[in-house]
């Protein structure tokens, strides 16, 4: 490790050479300042770029009419309904999971064998490429289990990979509740999980909260992890019939279900519409910017919800 | 102080109640059960890729794994009198190598100049500016960057330079950039994380900032800053339809900066739905994927390599 005594017997401080030693820290701060600002406009010129190119689709038609064949003017409506479909699914079933995970490692896990297990897994499964974590969905809900290409495979495939994310926010936001009040808490005669369910819970839901939207975002955009588990296709949707149970109703979980990002990635591919590139700018301008809105929700309710709890 | 509830009084009341015990139990088992279910999750889907990716090389007409792995004879389709299939993947392996290589030597010199920038020079506005934007495009889904790279960098490519545009280069290009936010929040933790006292003690000794960031805080944060980096890569390599737009999908060795190539998770997004289950070119795809789950744990172990270094360097002092 360089220390104390490399910087003494510097040449450039030993021998009263200071000139070239503050030109050199000039001309460093100067690169790091460019580095800075060059990264900060190449992010924002990319994302400039793609809602800029997007621009004439956004507006109602193209989000709510479904695809054409063969013709102009089609819009994404039944992919950006599928996106939504999914991602609430995929929320119901990866919070509660999740949030117990959470609770497990902050509140109840000790170091053992187990907790170690545990950690390593929740480092693999976010390491995991999302195109893995697809294949998996492939081979367990396709393949052995034998629900075809459906929402429910796609949503599993998707719960997975956000699992590790809501685990880690929920140990997180839970670790970081002042000890005092889960004292005060014991103290008081209550139980560990009353102490957990009433007051630690409470007091960590603005972390959590703002975890699962920043994760949600996320998964918004999903697309390899949805190519062999949601599918590629999107049958005919009646969009005035939503029991479940049948075929065309939006709602059927076991029928496939193209989201937004996967169309986006397959417009181009498939060609099968004549402005395949502006349905591509218009999808891409969608994503980013539903992105970003869950970005600034999470980041405003994060402190929304904190200013109402330290005002109590 | 976090939210209260009605407080103190509702809980014994309900800590009277003979139900609380069981409460208490059902809460710790449930708590317990997420936990035991995420490694029950992780063994399986390295359990089942694992037995679907070893079976190319068992069965009637097993592949040789040297082969596999070592030829870069890849023809699937070949009929018998062309010798029959060959199932090397070589190629691919380079090609991914070679595709997530290029985007880390592209991203991490800038990501770190930029961290250093955001924890060192500019603190502030790295913490008002700088973090919450690298977070907003932390989290711009792949296809985004792989549509821009289809529709802007492609034809760039092949108007400035010639060929088709589809390249080893736009596939780097596009990954680097997806990784440059990832990257340089890493790095910047790792700087941030560094006990100030570091830097106090080296102005103290008449050192300039330059000086105390390469000699001081730089070595001092390095395997954090690695870290960030493996994990920039570890995405990189795992990327599958980012790099598939843009990558043009032949079968070649990366040869040349310009020449369209293919990487592992590009030939699996391509001939996972075209091709027959157990069939010996599905199989081959699945061996690809078992490949793909065993370089991501590489990735895991060189972290946690790195790993423990971390906690031991600020306390030097």
């Amino acid at each position: 490790m360089a220390t104390t005594s490399d910087l003494q017997t510097d040449r450039h401080l030993g021998q009263g050479n200071h000139k070239s030693a503050f030109r050199t820290d000039r001309i460093a701060t100067g690169i790091f300042y460019a580095a800075g600002i060059f990264l900060v406009l190449l992010l924002f010129s990319f994302a400039g770029y793609i809602i800029y190119s997007g621009r004439a689709s956004l507006n109602l038609h193209f989000l709510t009419t479904p695809p054409l064949f063969m013709q102009k003017g089609g819009g994404v409506g039944p992919q950006l309904f599928n996106s939504i479909y999914l991602l609430i699914l995929a929320s119901t079933l990866s919070v509660p999971l999740g949030v117990g995970a959470g609770i497990y490692m902050a509140e109840y896990a000790r170091p053992s064998g187990l907790t170690r297990a545990i950690r390593l897994s929740l480092e693999t499964l976010s390491a995991l490429p999302s195109i893995v974590v697809g294949l998996f969905g492939l081979l367990i809900f396709i393949n052995i289990l034998g629900w075809g290409f459906s929402i429910l495979a796609g949503a599993m495939a998707l719960t997975i990979l956000n699992l590790p994310v809501i685990t880690r926010v929920a140990e997180e936001s839970i670790k970081n509740v002042p000890p005092s009040l889960k004292e005060g808490s014991l103290a008081l005669g209550a139980t560990h999980w009353q102490t957990i369910w009433r007051l630690i819970l409470p007091a960590a839901t603005p972390g959590i909260l703002s975890g699962v939207i920043l994760v949600t975002g996320r998964i918004f955009g999903e697309a390899a992890a949805l190519l062999f588990t949601a599918g590629m296709s999107s049958p005919p949707l009646n969009f005035s019939d939503w029991n479940p149970l049948h075929y065309a109703s939006p709602l059927n979980p076991l029928r496939p279900a193209e989201t937004l990002a996967v169309y986006t990635w397959k417009v181009n591919s498939e060609g099968l519409a004549p402005d395949a590139r502006q349905i591509a700018d218009g999808s891409a301008a969608v994503l980013i910017i539903t992105v970003f809105l869950f970005n600034i929700l999470a980041r405003y309710l994060g402190k929304a919800l904190q200013r109402r709890s330290r005002a109590c | 102080m976090p939210d209260l509830p009605p407080s103190g009084q509702s809980i014994l009341r309900s800590a009277r109640g003979s139900s609380h015990f069981l409460r208490e139990t059902l809460g710790r088992y449930y708590a317990t059960l997420c936990g035991d279910l995420i490694i029950l999750l992780t063994v399986t889907m390295v359990a089942f890729i694992t037995f679907k990716g070893l079976a190319a090389f068992t069965g009637p007409h097993p592949l040789s794994p040297l082969k596999f792995l070592f030829s870069s004879h890849w023809q699937p389709d070949a009929g018998p009198d062309e010798g029959g299939p060959q199932f090397g993947t070589l190629v691919f392996l380079l090609g991914s190598v070679s595709v997530s290589g290029l985007a880390v030597l592209l991203a991490a010199p800038l990501a770190i100049a930029a961290s250093i920038l955001i924890s060192v020079i500019a603190p502030r506005a790295g913490e008002n500016f700088f973090r919450p934007v690298l977070e907003l495009f932390t989290g711009i889904p792949s296809v985004v960057y792989g549509w821009v790279g289809l529709s802007l960098l492609v034809p760039f490519i092949r108007n400035q330079f010639g060929g088709l545009g589809f390249s080893l280069l736009a596939g780097g290009l596009v990954l680097a950039l997806m990784i440059l936010p990832t990257i340089t929040t890493l790095a910047t933790d790792a700087l941030q994380n560094l006990p100030g006292s570091l830097l106090e003690g080296s102005y103290a000794l008449g050192a300039t900032r330059w000086q105390t960031i390469h000699r001081i805080l730089l070595p001092a944060a390095r395997p954090r800053i690695l870290i960030g980096v493996t994990l920039g890569m570890t995405r990189a390599f795992g990327e599958a339809l980012a790099v598939q737009m843009v990558i043009g999908n032949s079968v070649r060795l990366p040869d040349s900066l310009l020449n369209p190539m293919s990487t592992i998770t590009s030939v699996i997004t391509m001939d996972m739905g075209n091709t027959v289950k157990g069939s010996a070119w599905n199989n081959a795809l699945w061996s690809m994927s078992l490949l793909l789950l065993a370089i991501t744990f590489g990735f895991i172990v060189i972290i946690k390599r790195l790993g423990p270094q971390d906690t031991k360097n600020g306390n030097h002092f």
